[in-house]
């Protein structure tokens, strides 16, 4: 590819407005504001962040709870339009935020993995292909057309992953979603996020298990209160925030 | 490629809608499985529904209140199924964007899918209920023209109607839930207010009625659509363009508004 990067964030700052009480009905709103009370407090969960990373890196996301790492992810993936600043990416990207977003539990594991497939921008033929590829990752051979309702939240996930890692995006995004599943399937799945390293693709990785970003990643940005505190190689990354 | 969260141009528009048709299919056909899902007759309602509802108000109609409307049954069918389209699709609408929250908040997706997806389911379970159209004119012998051919641009005019509708609607139910209950009564109000279990003529003996009757945007779509079906005329030119005009003006507004505020959805939801 001609770019040299594949993410890059400028001066991005995501704002929250926090009500004190949230405003859901009509007749409230316009109380509040005859009466002016709508005042609300803002809240930045990313302050002026700025970083590139070029094609093929893979870089992990640390950070306590609350320091944005997610919504730093889902300005990424398009999901939150950013207050201020842009974020750019160059090729299809594959968001694993939440695996399962988008099943719908009426349906049988057959008729999810199409309307998950169509979710995710995939074609028609393209799912129809993958079809049985998905099943046998997942591991559901007996349960293609039992309504996913009567899964387990492992089996969901595993169907999840599946579908959403079956082709090589050129971004892949990582929330925390390794921490399902049994440890013979989370080993299942580094290996297929290893495979696709090998393929060049870009992987972002949000986790708070420090082993899983060492063993993974190649650089490291710790954010901290919506900012960036540290951004660099894995090592010196790691044993700062594991000094905390 | 850039990515979704930029401003895109028309060409870029056409291929992300051409990107997403089949997630649009997939969606249509989900609704369609969970609507049916584990009912003996399935589909089959679409069709059944409206039949039973008019042998209903046939019998309301022709014993207690009496109006001189002749062949009541396909005058209340034709009425009642434009009628009953927009007022499904557009509440099905109404939350379809917060029902899509798990959504929207894990994958990117045009958020004005939802709101045309069952804008559309609306439009194939019209189709299927103009199954029930046909079947009582055939039982009842009702003389029809060449002109019934021409019953898809009236339903045509009444989608994109309801599509507009939609997207204002479900853009303002994500900041006001009041919506929901209140849109319950407007569209009873609605229905009272167009011509579809009795007759235009006593819209216009109305003292006060008999001067905004016909700003309802209902009227003229279910009058265009009995002209042809029921009346064996091609409907005017003028009837056609109010039609059009409004369908299109409802179109706009709810695009513009909707694009307002589609990017703040996601903190509301």
């Amino acid at each position: 590819m001609a770019n040299e990067f594949a993410i890059k964030v400028e001066n991005v700052s995501m704002c929250f407005n926090m009500s004190k009480e949230r405003l859901d009905s009509l007749k409230e709103y316009f109380i509040k504001l005859m009466r002016r009370q709508l005042n609300f407090t803002e809240f930045y969960a990313l302050k002026d962040v700025s970083f590139e990373i070029p094609c093929g890196q893979v870089c992990g996301i640390v950070g306590l709870n609350g320091s944005g790492k997610s919504t730093l992810l889902k300005v990424i993936s398009g999901i939150l339009k950013p207050t201020v600043g842009k974020a750019t990416t160059i090729g299809s990207i594959s968001p694993l935020i939440e695996l399962g977003a988008g099943f719908d539990m009426e349906l049988t594991a057959r008729e999810n993995i199409f309307l998950n497939g169509a979710v995710l921008g995939y074609s028609k033929k393209m799912m129809e292909d993958k079809f049985d590829e998905i099943i046998e990752f997942a591991e559901l051979q007996d349960f293609v057309d039992v309504v996913i309702k009567n899964f387990s939240s492992g089996m969901v996930a595993r169907l999840g992953f599946a579908i959403a890692t079956i082709t090589k995006p050129d971004i892949l995004i990582v929330d925390e979603i390794l921490a399902v599943g049994d440890f013979l399937f989370q080993q299942k799945c580094e290996r297929r996020i290893h495979e696709m390293m090998a393929g060049g693709t870009t992987v972002v990785i949000v986790s708070h298990s420090i082993d899983q970003i060492e063993r993974l990643c190649q650089r490291v940005i710790w954010l901290e209160k919506g900012r960036i505190r540290m951004d660099g190689p894995v090592e010196p990354v790691c044993n700062a925030y594991k000094g905390l | 490629m850039s990515s979704p969260a930029q401003g895109v141009k028309l060409s870029e528009k056409l291929g992300s809608y051409m990107k997403y048709r089949f997630l649009l299919q997939e969606l249509i056909g989900r609704d369609l499985k969970v609507k049916y899902r584990r009912s003996v007759l399935g589909i089959l309602w679409s069709v059944l529904n409206p039949l039973l509802m008019m042998l209903v108000i046939t019998a309301v109609f022709s014993h207690v209140f009496k109006f001189e409307i002749e062949n009541f049954p396909v005058y209340y069918l034709t009425g009642s199924l434009i009628f009953n389209f927009v007022v499904e699709a557009t509440s099905n609408s109404l939350t379809s964007i917060l029902n899509a929250s798990s959504l929207i908040k894990k994958v990117y997706i045009p958020k004005y899918i939802f709101p045309l997806e069952k804008c559309l389911f609306g439009f194939v379970n019209m189709l299927f209920s103009m199954i029930a159209v046909l079947m009582i004119i055939i039982i009842l012998r009702f003389r029809i023209s060449w002109t019934f051919l021409l019953f898809p641009i009236p339903m045509l005019y009444a989608l994109v109607f309801a599509i507009g509708l939609s997207l204002v609607l479900s853009a303002l139910y994500v900041y006001f839930r009041d919506l929901m209950h209140l849109y319950g009564v407007f569209t009873t109000a609605w229905m009272y207010l167009t011509p579809i279990i009795y007759p235009e003529s006593l819209l216009e003996n109305m003292s006060f009625i008999k001067y905004i009757y016909k700003l309802n945007p209902m009227y003229h779509l279910v009058t265009c659509f009995r002209s042809v079906v029921m009346y064996r005329q091609v409907p005017s030119l003028e009837q056609n363009l109010i039609c059009i005009g409004i369908s299109l003006l409802m179109l706009v507004i709810g695009l513009l508004l909707f694009r307002k505020l589609q990017d703040r959805f996601i903190l509301h939801i």
